[in-house]
């Protein structure tokens, strides 16, 4: 620890000789960080070598290796022996996630705690203050690289040859369209094609009236609900019950008899009169905010619950929207019972399903 | 001695040599070396994102191995017995797949999923942290805005990777989503064919949305966080005000070993943790769920956390649609304000914030030094504000779930967030402005007069009066000036008491330290430690 301050040039002075024999590295360490005007101001070791704090120190950063490569073979052990097939009830394969997560989140926090306990307590403690050169950009430096540039321009000549660039420009523009054009062309598809917005699974086919089924594909007879009860419905198509027909899932409601008639008479005011069949009537399950399927259906008070922005529809008026985020009723259904006692769409939706949009009628 | 023909220890110094000889590299290298961090515990925050990505793309690929973007139908028959010969798109088989029938695939999948929680949740706290300490200001802008821009990147590349599985959750948000697009005046009909290739859902989002989540969005994520990075390292890091420390300096550590060591060691316990996290707390159980079927749909179905405030927003929004009376009539649904127009909003506003910020107090200048919030109370104040707003909508996003638990009216429910929305935030605003300029006094009020000892001393008249402890060395009032950074106010911080006993088995006995600002040694080197050494014996 001799004194060599002698030696040592002070920031902005002469640099040190690093080939002098006499300095130590730690000194060339510090000579270096001068070059980059760094100053180390304060550094002292944290733990005296020898001591009692430091073999303490360094068996608990050994402890946390050891207890890395003690959770690593574990997890592997379990990786590779523990029954991890499913096997339905309680069965030990329930363990194979949260074990392999235990050893391998140990083994993880193990080497980060050792490293951090290292670097944190064992190496010596510094503080070093780095000088930030902001601002000093010399105004000249700026001016020098804008000439450049603008020299380049003048290289060029645009502005003697505005041709060259005005042609340029226009020879660049539909290069860039084309490259755009692909793209949008590709994915762009009509939104009107075969009336998609508007047509459901229920349009009649080929003049046939479509059945209503279950979800199982059966239909239904008036006799399966009992008043008050509800059920989803599905067009009697080919796939009618999948997500090929995801603006067809409607809901059949068994009102009772009072609510039907507060109900047949509402439809009348709206010009749906004739859209119930008896005390039944059908709504789109699909909600008219954002399409969730409105499924929570409150038998006292006759209202159906979105369960996603809690829209609520009264279904004894037209499904009107009475609270929520909704602005629009559930289009209703008009059904009828055919020859052979089950429920037929009369026909389809007269108005589109699902979520608004801007050039709906 | 005997002439070795190789020497073994010149080994790393001549191939060093050589490498420099050719490549140059030896000076950056030493910068790089040398380059120094300030360190505080709150600038290890944006380092959580970072991590927690490496940990999303380690994972992710592991996922990509075994899963298949494709929304063919097929008949599931794999291990888990419930769903045994269930219809489902190919994309949930394969999630079932990865869940029941890969080994180690359930914690992959978890491991992902916290991983992205955490990926969003440290770029909102890092975000706040940069916005309370002002370390936006110039001439940090570009990098404000680069941030601001990878929460909504992460925000997409959340929402795509969620949709993937194609469960009856997830397929809800879809459609959700398509509702969204669907009520963009004039072109939603138009951008919603685009994007599913026709009606809702089609049979071709699946594997869009793979390739984006896969491919587009993380190559985007990859890229603004690597400018993030290196805006960081070229700017140099803010640094809290204390001793030493001027707008024109870094005090703090040098990079190499000590910073990366912490930086090192820090990734393995972030890893470490989500590790414990993807095994021993279960996330998005798909099986649960079953697939998606446009009729079925459960209550409490909410999506990740951090779409949670556009669901809130979603179910505050009164139904006010708008009508335009021409031609057959054109309508803006309710559905497009909440959930277009006012992302779109909070986007501008968080890009624009350092600008108008600037623009307010004039202030044209570089800064390097942070603020304590208090010491800006509009900006604290409309921070708060910007998060009681945020954290109305986010917790109006799981009102149903909250009236189902507590018992509340699920209408009183909606009523009070309409209410609150209005209502909170300006009242967080006035709040915390008084809560600033009541710690700003506090600080004044220490500085002029000195710590309170807790010592009562009776005067001869019969008063009692508390003992203050001067900060100054003096004995006169006031003579501090306010630094910008921590004031001690309590005796022990000023090293007047005994040091608390450390140690769990037995005591540690340490000296205390001296008051410093938030977890910093003193900068002034002490008397007796003016000859810096390296620790090593020398001649």
């Amino acid at each position: 620890m001799s004194s060599q301050t002698g030696q040592r040039a002070l920031p902005g002075g002469e640099p040190l000789d690093v080939n002098d024999p006499r300095l130590s590295r730690f000194d060339i360490v510090r000579e270096g960080a001068r070059r980059d005007d760094i100053e180390i101001v304060h550094y002292e070791p944290q733990v005296a070598p020898g001591t009692k704090a430091e073999r303490r120190l360094v068996r608990t950063v050994a402890g946390f290796f050891l207890l890395t490569g003690l959770a690593a073979t574990a997890f592997l052990a379990i990786y590779i022996w523990w029954p991890w097939e499913y096997e339905p009830g309680r069965g030990g394969d329930k363990l194979y996630t949260p074990l392999l997560g235990v050893t391998l989140g140990v083994a993880l926090l193990g080497i980060g705690f050792g490293i951090l306990t290292w670097g944190k307590k064992l190496l010596p403690k510094e503080v070093s203050i780095q000088d930030r050169h902001e601002g000093a950009v010399p105004a000249e430096d700026q001016r020098i690289t804008g000439e450049t540039m603008a020299y380049m321009a003048d290289e060029l000549g645009v502005k003697r040859r505005p041709l060259l660039g005005v042609s340029l420009l226009a020879g660049l523009l539909p290069v860039g369209a084309v490259a755009a054009a692909p793209l949008v062309g590709g994915l762009i598809s009509d939104p009107h094609k075969d009336d998609q917005m508007m047509t459901t699974g229920f349009a009649p086919r080929d003049g046939q009236k479509i059945r209503l089924v279950r979800e199982d594909g059966r239909p239904i007879r008036p006799a399966d609900i009992s008043a008050g009860g509800q059920i989803t419905v599905f067009p009697g198509v080919e796939h009618g019950v999948s997500n090929r027909y995801a603006d067809s899932p409607t809901l059949l409601i068994h009102l009772r008899e009072d609510d039907a008639e507060a109900s047949r008479r509402n439809n009348e005011r709206e010009g749906h009169g004739g859209y119930m069949w008896g005390n039944y009537a059908a709504y789109s399950k699909i909600c008219t905010h954002a399409g969730c399927p409105a499924s929570l259906y409150e038998q006292q008070t006759n209202r159906l619950l979105c369960p996603c922005h809690q829209s609520q529809f009264l279904i004894t008026d037209n499904a009107k929207p009475v609270f929520g985020p909704a602005s629009r009723r559930l289009p209703q259904l008009p059904i009828e019972v055919d020859a052979e006692g089950y429920f037929v769409a009369t026909s389809d939706y007269t108005e589109p399903v699902g979520p608004d949009f801007w050039e709906r009628p | 001695m005997k002439r070795r023909k190789f020497d073994v220890a010149a080994v790393p110094g001549n191939t060093a040599r050589a490498v420099d000889d050719r490549f140059q590299v030896a000076t950056p290298l030493r910068r790089l070396l040398n380059k120094v961090f300030p360190d505080h515990w709150s600038f290890l925050l944006g380092e959580i994102a970072l991590f927690s990505f490496i940990v999303l793309l380690l994972t992710g690929v592991f996922l990509t191995f075994f899963f298949e973007p494709a929304m063919t139908e097929v008949i599931y028959n794999g291990s888990y017995a419930p769903l045994r010969g269930t219809p489902m798109s190919a994309a949930y088989a394969s999630t079932l797949d990865i869940s029941f029938d890969v080994r180690g695939g359930l914690i992959m999948r978890q491991m992902h999923h916290w991983a992205a929680l955490l990926f969003m949740a440290a770029i909102v706290v890092h975000m706040l942290r940069v916005f309370f300490t002002g370390a936006f200001r110039k001439p940090r802008e570009t990098n404000w805005i680069i941030g601001s821009l990878l929460f909504w990147v992460g925000f997409l590349a959340g929402f795509t990777g969620y949709s993937l599985p194609d469960d009856g959750l997830s397929g809800t948000g879809l459609r959700i989503a398509s509702a969204i697009m669907l009520s963009i005046p004039v072109i939603g009909s138009w951008v919603t064919a685009a994007v599913f290739n026709g009606e809702f859902p089609g049979t071709i989002i699946i594997s869009r949305f793979f390739i984006a989540h896969v491919l587009l969005i993380p190559g985007l994520l990859v890229a603004l966080i690597t400018v993030h990075l290196g805006l960081v390292f070229k700017q140099k890091h803010t640094q809290w005000p204390g001793p030493g420390r001027t707008n024109g300096n870094v005090v703090g550590e040098r990079m190499f070993p000590r910073y990366a060591i912490k930086q090192g060691g820090f990734f393995m316990v972030v890893f470490g943790v989500i590790a414990l996290m993807g095994g021993l707390f279960q996330i998005n159980p798909v099986w649960l769920f079953g697939p998606y079927e446009a009729w079925v749909v459960s209550a409490a179905s909410q999506p990740d956390w951090y779409v949670m405030f556009l669901d809130g927003s979603t179910r505050l929004m009164p139904d006010w649609e708008i009508t335009i009376p021409i031609g057959e009539g054109y309508v803006i649904p309710p559905l497009f304000w909440p959930t277009v127009v006012l992302p779109g909003i909070l986007v501008a506003i968080s890009l624009l914030y350092p600008f108008m910020e600037a623009r307010h107090l004039k202030d044209y200048r570089s800064h390097n030094l942070l603020q304590r919030p208090r010491d800006v109370p509009f900006r604290t104040g409309l921070g708060v504000m910007a998060l009681t707003f945020y954290v109305i909508l986010t917790l109006s996003g799981a009102n149903d779930v909250i009236a189902d638990k507590f018992h509340i009216s699920l209408n009183a429910m909606t009523w009070a967030g309409r209410v609150g929305l209005l209502l909170l935030p300006p009242l967080a605003y006035y709040v915390t402005y008084r809560i600033c300029l009541g710690l700003q006094q506090h600080d004044r009020e220490v500085l002029a007069h000195g710590v309170e000892t807790g010592i009562i001393r009776r005067l001869p008249d019969g008063r009692f009066v508390e003992v203050h402890q001067p900060l100054s060395a003096g004995n006169g009032h006031g003579e501090l000036d306010y630094a910008g950074w921590v004031v001690p106010k309590k005796m022990n911080r000023l090293g007047a008491l005994g040091p608390a006993i450390r140690g769990f088995f037995y005591p540690i006995e340490r000296p205390a330290e001296a008051p410093v600002s938030p977890g910093h040694p003193p900068v002034e080197p002490r008397p007796e430690r003016e000859e810096i050494t390296s620790g090593e014996t020398r001649s």
